[in-house]
């Protein structure tokens, strides 16, 4: 007589795996997610491939003409075919530009959340896991930061960056404001990460931790932190669009990324001097690009708080 | 009642001392005073005396409270830029953007409030997913986006509407204002509009959303098993209880309107604190910095203080650890 052993199938891969949960099967479901990362799929990839995509190089002085200089869009009169978007004072290919200008907006709005991500996951996990002063200290700070405008904390610091270092190289003036947009953002992190490790702390899994022996800052990075990320994850997503917003403002205003490597923002400054002759596709296009970059990782986050939350399934 | 009152009060002047420090770390270590005074070629001599003159070398706690002082009596010294005092150039400004802001939150209320209610209750209709669609447009576009739209439409194209400066002011002792002329509301619209935006789409939602839940609520039953008539239920009952809320946020959304304006300045070039203020960024004025930051903070913390102190005379659970059964 033989006992049947239950032989475990060979577990799936982790692509399998995905393609078979809950996450996968809600993002099928839903018209406006697919739609969404088509849209922020495209714009990233054209951002990133922007020196192959780009029908035109707008930073080639050699192959402006001046000639060329503020063509409208392909469908009206006088434009050209090969300027599919029109052209700005310079006669530079706006379509070209937006796709230089959104990768600066990307890296920008990428880095400064990856940033303030691991100020704030760390400085949340700190205070829920010590608690006391450590955290008393650190959530008032949070409530100051909070109290006031995001927009008005990233001048800030943009502007103290300017008066430390008045010479800055660009390289220097993308850290400034890289900085300045994070140190914006950490707080929402840090809230976050705070609340649920308050929650996961006092769990069996991390009592028995600790009886066994393990360091506290071992059972804070390897056993609590991975189970408050997922929140984070949304969160994350949805600042994304949050950065790359504050980005453009900055640089609308003319404290943002150097002149010499215009961001979207940037060349809608720049567009917002020909409103008035008339020259719209020069603000327009780089303002819609904005807005739908900006309104894709939205929805994609929005559906992602959805997707990921238990009680909504 | 007098711990708590007390225990806020104390909360504001730390946070008023911890941006004064900011401040005053500006004034300190950013950028050399003496040799912005100065200028490049000064003899060592007269650096000494100008260091002893401003105080530099005395302890950094005799410094700070000097500053605190000073900052008190609104003395911020020179900017670096317009070789002005600080302190005139914001009391020249600040009735620009104080008129901006007032009329942005007042616009905001008046369309937020009649529109969050419509959508509320004629949930599901055309007009109303209009409504949630152009209010999450407005939550999601960026406020300079706003305004260069506006002025595309009101001013490039149809020309109806000026885009620039604040028009005819008259001045009323040191206070210019610009609600006393034509003109005047002119160059108010697009900016107060653009600014407003934001927050009108903001009380847009939360009206709509309180409101759908106070619809369900068991005395608005009741009110319609009395027979009272719908404009009754709705605006007798069910809107009341949804303002209080309302009300707070908008509180709470004033000084961020008068920080937002920095933005709508800029669009607009309307001459207010905002416009000073990116211009003092943008050439690392650290003075005019220093003042706008301790003035927004002011601003903020009595804002936020007035919020709490009116919940507590709103909100009767708040009056906590009162002696039981003491009658």
């Amino acid at each position: 007589m033989s006992i049947e052993v239950p032989v475990p199938a060979a577990a799936p891969g982790r692509w399998a795996r995905f393609l078979d949960g809950d996450v996968w099967h809600s993002f099928k479901n839903s018209p406006m997610a697919i739609t969404a990362a088509v849209i922020a799929c495209i714009c990233v990839f054209c951002a990133v491939f922007a020196n192959w995509v780009a029908p035109h190089n707008p930073f080639d002085l050699a192959t402006l003409d001046l000639s060329d200089a503020r063509l409208p869009p392909a469908w009206m009169d006088e434009g050209k075919r090969t300027f599919l978007l029109g052209t700005d004072d310079q006669g530079r290919d706006i379509l070209s530009a937006l796709m230089f200008g959104a990768r600066i907006s990307l890296l920008v709005g990428l880095a400064s959340v990856l940033v303030s991500l691991l100020v704030g996951v760390s400085l949340g996990l700190l205070s829920g896991f010590v608690g006391g002063k450590v955290d008393a200290f650190i959530m008032r700070i949070c409530d100051v930061m909070l109290s006031f405008p995001s927009i008005l904390i990233a001048l800030l610091i943009d502007g103290v960056g300017r008066a430390m270092f008045p010479n800055a190289h660009d390289t220097l003036a993308f850290g400034v404001l890289i900085v300045a947009i994070s140190l914006t953002g950490w707080v929402q992190y840090a809230r976050t990460v705070r609340g649920s490790t308050l929650v996961e702390r006092n769990k069996e899994y991390v009592q028995a931790a600790r009886v066994i022996g393990v360091s506290p800052y071992r059972i804070m990075v390897r056993h609590v932190l991975p189970n408050v990320l997922g929140p984070v994850l949304v969160l994350a997503t949805i600042q994304v669009a949050a950065a790359i917003i504050t980005e453009a403002t900055l640089s609308f205003l003319g404290v943002g990324v150097p002149p010499t490597s215009p961001s979207l923002g940037t060349l809608i400054r720049i567009g917002n001097d020909f409103l008035f002759s008339g020259e719209w596709w020069i603000t327009i296009f780089p303002g819609a690009m904005l807005v739908l970059i900006a309104l894709s990782v939205n929805l994609l986050g929005d559906w992602l708080r959805d997707a990921l939350n238990p009680r909504l399934r | 009642m007098l711990v708590f009152i007390l225990r806020r009060l104390a909360q504001a002047v730390i946070v008023m001392l911890a941006v004064a420090f900011i401040a005053f770390m500006l004034f300190q270590y950013v950028g050399d005073p003496v040799s912005n005074l100065l200028g490049q070629d000064a003899t060592q001599e007269q650096r000494q005396q100008l260091r002893r003159d401003l105080g530099l070398d005395d302890s950094f706690i005799v410094q700070f409270s000097h500053f605190v002082a000073n900052a008190v009596e609104g003395e911020f010294g020179l900017s670096l830029r317009q070789g002005r005092k600080v302190s005139s150039l914001i009391v020249e400004r600040f009735p620009a953007t104080l008129e901006l802001s007032v009329t942005a939150g007042v616009i905001a209320l008046l369309m937020g409030i009649p529109l969050g209610v419509y959508s509320a209750l004629r949930r599901g209709s055309f007009g109303s997913q209009l409504m949630m669609t152009l209010s999450l447009l407005g939550v999601s576009l960026p406020t300079f986006l706003i305004g260069i739209l506006l002025i595309l439409l009101f001013a490039v194209t149809l020309k109806v509407l000026p885009s620039f400066g604040r028009g005819d002011v008259v001045m009323l002792g040191r206070w210019s204002t610009g609600f006393l002329t034509l003109d005047g509301w002119k160059h108010l619209i697009l900016p107060g509009f653009t600014l407003a935006v934001f927050q009108l789409a903001l009380i847009m939602r939360l009206v709509r959303a309180e409101m759908l839940e106070v619809l369900r609520a068991d005395y608005i039953k009741f009110a319609r098993a009395r027979g009272l008539p719908n404009r009754a239920v709705y605006f007798g009952h069910a809107l009341k209880n949804t303002l209080v809320p309302v009300i707070t946020i908008t509180g709470l959304q004033l000084g961020s309107l008068i920080a937002f304006s920095i933005i709508t300045e800029t669009v607009f070039q309307w001459p207010g604190m905002g416009l000073l203020f990116i211009q003092a960024v943008q050439f690392a004025d650290i003075p005019v910095m220093a003042a706008y930051l301790c003035l927004i903070a002011l601003i903020f913390v009595i804002i936020n203080l007035g919020v709490d102190l009116l919940y507590f005379a709103v909100d009767p659970r708040l009056r906590i650890e009162r002696p039981a059964g003491g009658h």
